[in-house]
């Protein structure tokens, strides 16, 4: 007994040391977005005059609404992209028998792990050339080379998991192997794309080193490179409170999103498909 | 409804390893044949291939005069019942069941009917909302039949759709599967692994061993005239009892004792190429305690064992004993001991079990005076497994 209360002490400490680790720079940051620009430095970890003008300031700039119309777009776009054209690479890994498929789980890995700042001059000329610098598929497209791995990867784990009699079993009941996949395999899978699209959603969300390479107008810049950009009132003054109040900004969907998926994420719905 | 004809099909993987060899079977329409045989042994292949599931390395498959090696799953126009069951877990069991008829593009008020008739027939009306998660494995496994009947196809394929159910279900779900199959007139093809089923379902069973069919017949001709050691040890529970015999001057020796064996039994082992050493097969229920035969037991020998262990199941007492030397040895014969698991429980190979009148006053751990009838007796070869006297 009382060894299993010290083995819950040590493990509510360590949470604790882990959540406060994580959570401190944020809340950090939220409360210099919260402080009044005069007070900005003073060290205390509550700002002493609350204020809301941080807040009001970036939403006034046009850099900014500009450039979160730019994050969502672009954002939501390749995820889209990223697990439709995941979904369907993944399900050939996971389920089909053809050549070449362990060259190509290798391949899509080593892209993974291929570091993404050696691209950047490459695709800078690239792009220029093609036209396609500082426009949103100037930042999709690299955006899906990244996040394509990942949900492939992802996507996969979540196919092997589905019963492969439930397909047989629609291929028998008059699907085509496309209706199988659409009508019973994706919605089994559902929980596994969502917990992709989170992901791939993320990664290019808070992607700067493309953002800040491959734009240069409010026409394709995302906030965290807009961000950079950001200038206090004069010269002279940094724009710490604004910087915070869009980085409070750029965090709420995430927040948002995983508050609302984390259900799914975790639902089993493969529950009751065979025996058991 | 149509019929299915396995014309010289072969099906070898891959990896080279020949998982059905060269198997001929045509199933009459409206017919419902088992496919049986321990695991491994290529029944669920067959039935895979005629489903589409799997294709064809040589050979053809025929349905309904239509060849069909080459059409997809869709196209076959069959329904298939899986041993997991495999219903959609995200549908409601009306769903579930509609889908095929949703595919086939009926309109809503045509599917709506059959559903609901197929669900009357299967008792079901009272769990179409419900999503498989919420059903017990019977229903489950009732809602998986539905899913097949409701689409009217031209045949049934089932792989071992009754091996999740606990043995009590198993035996009413067997009556069910009997019944609806009697209603419905549909050519089926059932694959299993347990004898029972396939003695108690099937019009004709088809014996499988390692790829091969080994017989093709109605229950009573695979019971009574088993063509090799394999069907003759597959069929039957408990199992045929098979002892080592050496044929001299027309007698059989055995460790039940000699057996003089008639002119013709003895031309017939000849011809089928026996020779000295045979193996002889006899059924638990050819055995009879000898104090119980009373007119017949000039016709038969005795002999007299310990009874080793005696299990009285009221309407018939089973008799386990040993004998003397040793014991039958042959390809076959270590297969079906495999497969039954009797390697793994000792003593399991070399006992003799006997069929007793639950008159019997045989007690554990005495000597036991018991009586055969050498006409039942089988005589196969034990090089290449095969009756000798049929």
């Amino acid at each position: 007994m009382s060894t299993r209360t010290a083995a819950k002490a040590s493990w509510a400490a360590g949470n604790t040391v882990v959540v406060l680790a994580a959570l401190i720079p944020v809340l950090w940051l939220a409360s210099l977005s919260f402080k009044d620009p005069s007070t900005i430095a003073d060290g205390s970890f509550l700002p002493h005059k609350w204020t809301l003008a941080n807040y009001r300031g970036i939403f006034q700039t046009s850099l900014f609404t500009r450039a979160l119309v730019n994050s969502v777009g672009i954002a939501l776009i390749a995820t889209v992209l990223a697990v439709a054209v995941g979904s369907m690479a993944a399900y050939a890994v996971a389920r089909l028998r053809f050549p070449g498929k362990q060259v190509l789980v290798a391949v899509t890995l080593l892209i993974a792990m291929f570091p993404a700042i050696s691209l950047v001059s490459p695709l800078f000329n690239l792009w220029r050339q093609l036209g396609l610098f500082d426009t949103w598929p100037g930042l999709i497209i690299p955006y899906l080379t990244f996040s394509l791995p990942l949900a492939i990867y992802t996507l996969s784990a979540f196919f092997r998991e589905i019963p492969w009699e439930l397909e047989r079993a629609a291929q028998v009941d008059g699907a085509t192997p496309f209706q199988a996949f659409l009508q019973v395999i994706a919605p089994l899978a559902a929980p596994g794309m969502v917990t992709t699209a989170i992901l791939v959603f993320i990664f290019c969300w808070t992607d700067f080193v493309f953002a800040i390479s491959l734009t240069s107008t409010s026409n394709s810049q995302t906030v965290p490179a807009a961000i950079a950009f950001f200038s206090g009132a004069s010269q002279f003054q940094t724009p710490i409170g604004s910087i915070a109040a869009a980085g409070v900004v750029i965090t709420i969907p995430i927040i948002l999103f995983v508050f609302f998926f984390q259900r799914r994420i975790v639902a089993g719905l493969t529950s009751g498909a065979v025996k058991g | 409804m149509a019929d299915i004809v396995l014309d010289h099909v072969t099906k070898r993987f891959a990896d080279g390893t020949t998982a059905v060899d060269d198997a001929n079977l045509h199933i009459a329409d409206g017919e419902f044949v088992i496919l049986v045989g321990p695991s491994g042994c290529g029944k669920s292949t067959c039935l895979n291939m005629m489903a589409g599931l799997e294709d064809v390395t040589e050979g053809e498959i025929r349905l309904g005069g239509r060849v069909v090696n080459q059409l997809a799953p869709k196209d076959r126009d069959i329904a298939m019942v899986f041993q997991s069951y495999a219903l959609y877990p995200h549908m409601t069991v009306r769903e579930n069941m509609a889908f095929g008829l949703k595919l086939a593009h009926l309109d809503r008020a045509e599917i709506g009917r059959k559903v609901d008739r197929a669900a009357e027939l299967l008792e079901l009306n009272g769990l179409l909302d419900r999503k498989p998660a919420n059903l017990s494995g019977g229903q489950r496994q009732r809602v998986a039949m539905g899913r097949a009947i409701v689409r009217s196809p031209q045949a049934f394929l089932m792989d071992e759709p009754l091996s999740n159910l606990d043995a009590k279900l198993r035996v009413q779900m067997r009556t069910t599967v009997a019944r609806l199959q009697n209603q419905l007139g549909t050519t089926t093809v059932y694959v299993t692994h347990d004898q029972t089923e396939a003695m108690t379902l099937g019009d004709r069973v088809a014996v499988m061993r390692a790829g091969v069919i080994q017989q093709v017949g109605t229950p009573e001709e695979l019971y009574e005239r088993p063509v090799n050691l394999f069907v003759a040890g597959f069929i039957g529970s408990p199992a045929m009892n098979f002892l080592p015999g050496t044929l001299e001057d027309g007698h059989l020796h055995t460790a039940l004792g000699d057996v003089a064996l008639p002119a013709e039994v003895r031309a017939k082992v000849q011809r089928s190429g026996g020779g000295r050493d045979l193996i002889l097969g006899i059924r638990p229920e050819h055995f009879e305690d000898a104090a119980l035969v009373n007119g017949r037991r000039a016709e038969g020998l005795t002999f007299s064992a310990v009874v080793d262990v005696l299990e009285a199941l009221g309407a018939d007492k089973y008799a386990y004993f040993r004998l003397r030397g040793p014991r039958a040895t042959a390809q076959e014969l270590e297969e079906l001991a495999a497969d039954a698991g009797a390697n793994d429980a000792p003593g399991g190979t070399d006992q003799v079990v006997a069929r007793l009148d639950p008159a019997s006053r045989a007690r554990e751990g005495q000597r036991l005076q018991l009586w055969f009838d050498p006409g039942k007796l089988h005589l196969f070869n034990p090089g290449n497994g095969a009756h000798l006297t049929l």
